[in-house]
């Protein structure tokens, strides 16, 4: 959907360390124009650091920040963080205390020169867009986190930069909110034509919301896709683990699939190119079916089944394999505790992998 | 029947809660009380009594004593007390933000070490450092020597004695006392409020402006006050420093303890330099409040 975009912004090589560790490990990205770009990963993966480079506050140890402007190339890293046109939504908000709502969001406006009676309106606009227009004239202090937030992302949209970085920009935020300003968020984003970065670690929130999505982990980018792509063909064990739920198992890479010490081959299919022998075969709890004796790959045991109301899942026990499978399904589940099973899937719904580390 | 059992059980609470209060303010309380309101009352008594023979008052009310600090003699020196305060808290205040902005900057360990530094003098006896002046700038001293040997000038300045050498001594006596609660204002501004400012489009020096400055003014206006306050009633730096010719407010009160044997004026002028002090205090704390915008930030 996006991919024939012209690119906005291309980071190559960016790295940055703080004494011991390294924060952003040699990464490379590129930012489409008006795409809406997620940073997903765990805690301290180095999310709020990358968002920091593009704003100008780290200075990375290494590699480049380009920007595709009107007149050519800028290199972002030259530029001192005021000169870029670059908007940051702080993950603490860091709103000015001794400023009124309104004069907090008016701040990014004045720095422009821009006509008082243009940023009277602006201002008046986005604090309706947030739902805010009766506090403009309270302080941060007086306002709960949600409302906060709002302010803050107030302040970073209404100057309409041509990139805007948004660091966990809903988190405080119930969820009848938080799915409003979601939709707010996309459509500002088709009204205005703002490029987005938002770095979440909420993953439905960037699967529901992103273009693209590159999940970080260590400091480093494991994979750059779309949100289906990158559920349905995950490039390495920790997406597959990190992105929804997934059943795994170990063994060697043979062809058509896995051969799984004590279950025989697995069918599935390699995505990307690796040399290792060893190998891990990942199925999505969807992809895999109750069938009848004959066609199953795996038999295994039934041990418990959870009713998620239109969904159902069966946990089933495997002789030789660590820890249950997971299975999903439409509707209720119509197998009793303790059953005997078979499993199957098809070839093109098992990802072969590289195992964690190897490459 | 809860609502019965909890109303004067909340009471209990309330009063253990008060108690605590009392037990933990009490002391310092007590302590305030006795050595700052009684002898307070007592200068504010003296104000309207008769100065007696040999020291001491005669129970003699009058307002004699007011009326008599009008005098342009006393007004003078009182004016001349709030200037010599004035341009040492102006200039401990142009010296003691960019000192104290240039501690936060530093890498945490070196902080301690200059926050050290600052209260060093505070170790040693502040007569000594104050006679240690006049060895500095008399006109044999190492500054004149220096300068004339240099060839800056002719002949050895006259730097002690005057409004000057006192200003001085006033600022080196009280400069940390700027420098610390500064620090400590711009210590607890969040940098990441500086970076949101040069985000948004400002430079450097407007983020600090903008951001910065104002958030650590209501600590600047507390150094201000300790350095002001003190510099007021000080008696020693103009005595040693300005010779007996710069006379401010505080030796004019010891004068009239210990010299003049006036004690009630004496107390008049000790209350009108209070009640000066506490108009600036009021002033300073609406400015915090105002920039705070009545919230506790
Ligand atoms: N100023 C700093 N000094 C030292 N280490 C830092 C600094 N900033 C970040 N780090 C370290 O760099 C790593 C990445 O931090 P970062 O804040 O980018 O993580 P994050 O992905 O944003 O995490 P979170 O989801 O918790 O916000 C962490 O290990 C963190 O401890
Ligand atoms: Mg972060």
């Amino acid at each position: 959907m996006t991919e024939n975009r012209p690119v906005l912004v291309s980071m190559r090589g960016l790295t940055k360390r703080f004494g011991e560790t390294l924060a952003v490990d040699d990464v490379s990205l590129d930012i489409r124009q008006n795409e809406f770009f997620a940073l997903l990963g765990p805690s301290g993966c180095g999310k709020t650091t990358l968002l920091r480079s593009l704003a100008g506050f780290e200075y990375p140890d290494g590699g480049t920040i380009t920007m595709t402007g009107d007149q050519g190339d800028i290199d972002l890293l030259a530029l001192a963080p005021e000169r870029r046109p670059v908007n940051l939504m702080f993950q603490s908000y860091a709103l000015f205390p001794h400023m009124s709502v309104e004069r907090n969001i008016a701040y990014g406006l004045q720095r422009e020169g821009l006509p008082k009676d243009e940023i009277r309106q602006r201002v008046a606009e986005v604090l309706e867009t947030v739902g805010l227009s009766g506090k403009s004239k309270a302080r941060p202090a007086s306002l709960s986190g949600g409302q906060r937030q709002r302010v803050a992302l107030a302040r970073a949209i209404v100057k309409r930069p041509r990139l805007l970085l948004l660091d966990e920009p809903l988190s405080a935020l119930d969820r009848k909110v938080r799915a409003e300003m979601q939709l707010e968020l996309k459509r500002l984003q088709h009204e205005v034509g703002i490029t987005f970065v938002v770095v979440t670690h909420d993953q439905e929130e960037a699967m529901s919301m992103a273009d693209r999505i590159a999940v970080m982990s260590a400091g480093r980018v494991e994979q750059v896709d779309s949100p289906v792509d990158l559920y349905q063909r995950p490039a390495t064990v920790f997406v597959a683990d990190f992105i929804g739920s997934s059943n795994s198992f170990v063994g060697v890479r043979a062809a058509g699939g896995v051969d799984v010490p004590g279950l025989g081959l697995l069918p599935g299919h390699p995505v990307g190119e690796t040399s290792s022998p060893q190998a891990v075969l990942v199925v999505r709890p969807e992809d895999l079916r109750l069938v009848d004796d004959a066609s199953g790959l795996i038999t295994g045991t039934v041990i418990e089944t959870q009713f998620y109301g239109g969904r159902s899942t069966i946990a089933v026990e495997v002789a030789g394999h660590p820890g249950p499978l997971t299975l999903s399904c439409q509707g209720t589940a119509d197998v009793m505790r303790g059953t005997t099973v078979h499993l199957a899937w098809a070839a093109d719904r098992g990802v072969v992998l590289a195992p964690q580390g190897g490459r | 029947m809860t609502s019965t059992q909890t109303a004067p059980g909340r009471g209990a609470a309330r009063r253990r809660a008060l108690g605590a209060r009392a037990v933990f303010a009490g002391p310092g309380l007590l302590y305030l009380t006795a050595f700052m309101t009684i002898p307070l009352l007592i200068v504010l008594s003296y104000a309207f009594l008769t100065r007696g023979r040999f020291g001491g008052v005669k129970l003699e009310l009058t307002l004699s004593n007011f009326s008599k600090a009008l005098d342009s003699t006393y007004l003078s020196i009182l004016g001349n007390s709030v200037l010599i305060a004035g341009i040492t808290t102006v200039l401990a205040l142009a010296l003691g933000y960019p000192t104290a902005y240039a501690i936060t900057r530093l890498p945490s360990r070196w902080r301690t070490v200059a926050l050290v530094l600052v209260v060093l003098p505070f170790w040693s006896n502040f007569l000594i450092r104050t006679y240690a002046w006049i060895v500095l700038l008399n006109s044999e001293g190492p500054v004149n020597s220096v300068l004339v040997n240099l060839g800056i000038v002719g002949a050895p300045l006259d730097l002690l004695y005057n409004r000057g050498a006192v200003v001085v001594g006033l600022l080196y006596a009280y400069l940390p006392l700027m420098i610390l609660p500064v620090y400590a204002a711009i210590e607890r501004v969040d940098p990441q409020l500086q970076e949101a400012a040069r985000n948004l489009g400002a430079g450097k020096i407007r983020a600090f402006l903008d951001v910065t400055l104002p958030l650590t003014l209501p600590g600047a206006m507390i150094g201000a006050i300790f350095v002001f306050v003190p510099s007021m009633g000080n008696f020693v730096v103009p005595e040693l420093l300005g010779g007996g010719k710069t006379v401010m407010v505080g030796n004019l009160i010891r004068d009239q303890f210990l010299e003049a044997r006036n004690w009630p004026f004496g107390a008049v002028l000790a209350l009108s330099v209070m009640i000066f002090l506490v108009v600036l205090f009021a002033i300073q704390a609406a400015i915090g409040r105002r920039i705070n915008g009545g919230a506790r930030a």
